[in-house]
């Protein structure tokens, strides 16, 4: 049973100019009896996040609206675990899958079997898991031979051909996407929605992030839309699409 | 507060642990990223320790009027672990920063960050400790089974050095001036630590401070003593295991207190 719960949580990023960094310049300061104040030191803070209170169930399919910068990826983040809250409480009951970014950690002069385990350590599967489904992924993605050259080798298409079928092979409990995955050339792209459904399936809990009306109102049973950090409405796809995009 | 803190490096600590997994294939991507289509690959690291070991050997042997098959070694045991102590002292002061890309992107335990760079630099001391049976052979000393004794001291030197790497690793990230401090530092220990030059050299008077105040002494004693079929005494092994146990409680407060902030410093 996975849960989100967030209560009054804020992100706020420390902005470090050249004063703040030097652990030198700040004994020079004090020696000096310099006025060390946060105005002094030059500190900017930038609040990305401000007072979310949000509660996620189990079944949720949350699609995530917004413009650029209303702090969607933020948030997505806050959920993945990467940021822990700079106040407030943040809970995160079950396994998390962030598939944030598929292609992330792939070391373009390995080849594209040893990148499968690399990709497959990051997204945190052991070394026997992936073995085990090794086969499943290197047939998924019909690479053939290419899979034992170095990855630099590959054309994009087939580097996302590699990274979607090794990131799809989790079954995490909540689900973080940004973007739905579509890619790949005609013949792949309804294998890979066949797969991508059968992923979404399997889970309790999906966050999506998206600019796409049809596909929240797809995938989706309930949608938020942020705004400079902030929840500016959350309900139902219907709704919430309606009043975002207008129609 | 501080119990809550502490709990959450405890518990960052041994998830990090639990993916050793993750860890050895980060680790064994390093090394192989940096020989990429070398033929000899990381055995130059062998050779070019070696070639310093040659020359400082015979160069500072005949200063210091050591006799070969004592000094010889006695400067590669020191000189091989002493490249693997500073360098995942320098590496783990970066460790976080140069991990910046993943810490953002995918929930990882933060300590694999650093005990990737342990790892990485166990691979490279496993390549390097390869010169010292050729040492031995070539001074016609013979091992015997006594140096496995020299695995727990590495494994106690291990246990150090990893408090050592995090602790650095949480200032360093926050304050990017410390590693140079830190690099100018272990140039200074070097010259003050017995690894170009033998205990027995020094006056006893001076001995007493440079060598019992000096942990880096202890840490490279516990395991090069028994590579030169000497045994460690008992104050090398009580400063060492005193040094890992205050400096894991300094690390684990300072890791619990300031994990959270490190996202947001990078």
């Amino acid at each position: 049973m996975a849960s989100i719960v967030f209560d009054q949580v804020c992100v706020d990023f420390p902005i470090y100019n050249a004063s703040a960094r030097s652990l030198k310049k700040r004994l020079f300061q004090v020696a000096t009896g310099g006025q060390i104040s946060a105005n002094a030191s030059g500190r900017v803070i930038i609040r990305a996040i401000e007072d979310l209170t949000l509660t996620i169930k189990n079944g949720d399919r949350v699609g995530l609206l917004g413009h650029n910068g209303a702090g969607k990826s933020t948030l997505l983040r806050l959920l993945s675990g990467v940021y822990e809250p700079s106040s407030g409480r943040a809970e995160i009951k079950g396994e998390i899958g962030s598939l944030i970014d598929v292609s992330f950690g792939i070391d373009p002069e390995a080849s594209g079997r040893e990148n499968i385990y690399l990709r497959g350590a990051l997204l945190g599967l052991t070394r026997a898991d992936i073995k085990a489904k090794l086969e499943e992924i290197i047939d998924f993605s019909e690479l053939g031979d290419f899979i034992d050259m170095p990855v630099r080798t590959y054309s994009s298409g087939m580097h996302l051909r590699l990274a979607f079928s090794v990131s799809t092979i989790i079954r995490p409990e909540i689900l973080l996407m940004d973007e739905w995955l579509s890619v790949g050339d005609e013949g792949f792209r309804v294998r890979a929605e066949a797969r991508m459904n059968e992923l979404v399936e399997s889970t309790h809990i999906l966050v999506i992030a998206s600019h796409s009306r049809e596909l929240i109102r797809e995938t989706c049973n309930r949608a938020i839309w942020l705004e400079h950090g902030k929840i500016k409405m959350d309900g139902t796809p219907e709704d919430v699409t309606q009043a975002y995009f207008g129609h | 507060m501080s119990k809550q803190t502490t709990a959450g490096a405890v518990q960052d600590i041994t998830s990090a642990i639990k993916r050793f997994s993750l860890i050895g294939t980060l680790g064994w991507q390093d090394v192989r990223q940096r020989y990429r289509r070398s033929s000899i690959g990381a055995f130059w690291l062998t050779i070019s320790m070696g070639v310093m070991i040659a020359t400082i050997g015979i160069v500072f042997g005949q200063i210091f009027k050591s006799p070969m098959d004592e000094f010889l070694p006695f400067l590669s045991a020191g000189l091989i672990l002493w490249s693997f102590i500073s360098t995942i002292i320098t590496e783990g002061c970066s460790g976080f920063i140069a991990g910046e890309a993943v810490i953002k992107q995918l929930p990882i335990p933060l300590s694999v960050h650093i005990f990737r760079v342990i790892w990485r630099n166990l691979i490279i001391l496993a390549h390097n400790v390869v010169i010292f049976p050729l040492v031995l052979i070539a001074v016609q000393k013979a091992p015997t089974w006594d140096v496995l004794m020299a695995i727990p001291g590495l494994l106690l030197l291990a246990v150090n050095l990893s408090w050592i790497a995090i602790f650095l690793g949480v200032i360093c990230t926050r304050y990017r001036d410390i590693p140079q401090i830190v690099s100018s530092f272990l140039q200074v220990v070097f010259y003050l630590t017995p690894i170009m030059w033998l205990p027995s050299l020094l006056p006893s008077r001076a001995g007493a401070y440079l060598l019992d105040l000096n942990p880096f002494y202890h840490f490279i004693q516990i395991v090069r003593a028994p590579l030169l079929d000497q045994e460690p005494s008992l104050e090398n092994w009580l400063v060492s295991i005193g040094l890992a146990v205050i400096g894991w409680i300094m690390t684990l407060a300072l890791f619990g207190r300031y994990r959270r902030r490190i996202a947001y410093w990078l």
